[in-house]
């Protein structure tokens, strides 16, 4: 690890912070009846998967989960967006009537978040979206708040977090590079 | 990797990465044509220009809704709406167009090469929708993807390529395409209908008859036979050359067992296809048509960037 890496989480950390988001998520929603997540591409895709497993583990029923990719939906396409590939959107069941778990491993600016709400929106009318994130690390560019949260880390602009996954796409740790 | 052209004039102007890269965005496009609310934001605020100097009902009415299906906003010319009737030359129309400040045209042009003629002179995208005997990008790529779709691979496939080669810009661009992606193509037609050279365009082989071109093939890409280009001194009568040169359960057996049947459209029935196979479980006609709606989607999204990416 090089000089200016913090670890945030490590992979103790990182499980701890999950299993708390999926028993907040339980409590808040009653159950796992209508429930349905669905994970940003492709970080929040990995934590989406890793959340149903111990959502599963704890209630014994199987919750789907769902893949969005955002980059249609992006606010910066004027730029160099449009030059970017478009990954797949998958989610193979309605939205209609559910109650959507919104996943992504940072909340940053919010405007990702923004895209894969509106992206949402087109496939459905939800009954609620809520927002599950591991780690917030403010600098808010949009009024949008999560509503789960694994860990708060105040950052300077410059700082890069990093979700490092293993080979079968588990979270691993975080790291933050000044 | 990026998409860095402005136009997407010829497929023999694409590396096989940037053609890859269009194959996968379409496939990825393709999700938003099956969903109730069938439109993404992306191209908001964009105007695209339909300029169809020659007829065409599914091309036109496929980028239109590709432009659509990504909020853009389309507006069709059609010759005998224009002022081309008038006497007005391509690029007069063109910067006239130009004033009204669109970000991207569609043409087809019976005029091979008048969309490089357009490109080199004008800030907005060309995108080729059929240009002579020269290319038909679209149609290469929706052909490509289709063959992808069913075999998860271009590389190492064998298509036959049957009917008026010479005249055929849907040819061209395939041959183009395909030879890039490694495919192996095997063309077939009266003599008459063969362009000299065909070899030099890369992993090509002209056959002596059509039965030996569809041989073990993977794919059977039949051609319209362009009534209207050819004129009628290439060939003696319909009969002969369905007979020749038709695709028919029978002599469909010498392919591979389920090999794919391919055809731009619109289609000559008892022409070049018989009904039995145009309609048949291998035809693959109305999954080429509804793969052109994403492939255009993926082609007016890369090149709307605009400005070239270093």
């Amino acid at each position: 690890m090089g000089d200016g890496t913090t670890v945030i989480l490590d992979e103790n950390g990182t499980k701890r912070a999950l299993t708390r988001i999926a028993h907040e998520i339980l409590e808040r929603n009653k159950g796992v009846s209508d429930l349905v997540l669905v994970g940003i591409r492709t970080g929040g895709v990995h934590i989406a998967r890793d959340l149903a497993r111990r959502l599963e583990e704890i209630e014994g029923e199987p919750v789907a989960v769902g893949e969005v990719d955002i980059t249609l939906y992006r606010d910066d396409i004027k730029g160099h967006a449009s030059h970017l590939p478009v990954g797949k959107t998958d989610i193979p069941f309605t939205l209609e009537g559910k109650r959507v778990i919104l996943v992504d491993d940072v909340l940053y600016t919010g405007r990702t978040i923004r895209a894969a709400m509106d992206a949402l929106m087109d496939h459905g009318r939800p009954t609620i979206i809520q927002l599950a994130v591991l780690i917030d690390r403010g600098h808010r560019e949009l009024p949008i708040r999560a509503d789960f949260v694994g860990r708060n880390v105040p950052t300077s602009q410059k700082e890069i977090i990093q979700v490092q996954f293993n080979d079968e796409n588990r979270p691993v740790d975080v790291l933050l590079q000044k | 990797m990026g998409f860095k052209h402005k136009d997407i004039i010829a497929l023999r102007d694409l590396t096989k990465e940037e053609i890859l890269l269009l194959l996968d965005t379409a496939e990825n496009m393709r999700e938003i044509n099956s969903r109730d609310i069938k439109k993404v934001p992306t191209l908001r605020g964009k105007t695209i220009i339909n300029l169809f100097y020659e007829a065409s009902t599914r091309t036109r009415t496929s980028f239109e809704i590709a432009a659509k299906r990504l909020s853009a906003d389309a507006v069709n010319i059609s010759p005998s709406t224009s002022s081309a009737t008038k006497g007005e030359t391509l690029l007069d129309t063109a910067k006239n167009l130009m004033a009204m400040k669109p970000d991207i045209i569609v043409m087809r042009h019976a005029i091979s090469g008048s969309h490089y003629f357009l490109a080199k002179r004008l800030p907005c995208s060309i995108i080729n929708a059929g240009d002579g005997a020269h290319e038909h990008p679209s149609q290469g790529l929706l052909d490509m993807l289709t063959m992808r779709d069913r075999f998860g691979r271009l590389d190492g496939l064998k298509v036959a390529i049957v009917g008026d080669v010479t005249h055929s810009r849907v040819a061209r661009s395939n041959i183009q395409g395909l030879t890039k992606m490694g495919s192996h193509v095997f063309l077939a037609g009266p003599p008459t209908m063969i362009p000299t050279g065909a070899e030099q365009l890369g992993n090509v082989t002209v056959c002596k008859d059509m039965n030996e071109a569809i041989d073990g093939a993977d794919v059977v890409m039949m051609l319209r036979i362009q009534l209207e280009r050819q004129g009628k001194t290439l060939l003696p009568t319909l009969k002969e050359y369905s007979r020749y040169y038709g695709l028919n359960p029978e002599n469909l057996k010498l392919a591979k067992k389920d090999a794919m049947v391919m055809h731009p459209g619109p289609i000559n029935r008892g022409v070049e296809l018989s009904s039995y196979v145009a309609d048949g479980d291998q035809s693959h006609v109305m999954k080429q048509v509804e793969n052109g709606v994403a492939v255009r989607m993926a082609m007016l999204y890369h090149v709307s960037g605009g400005e070239l990416v270093e």
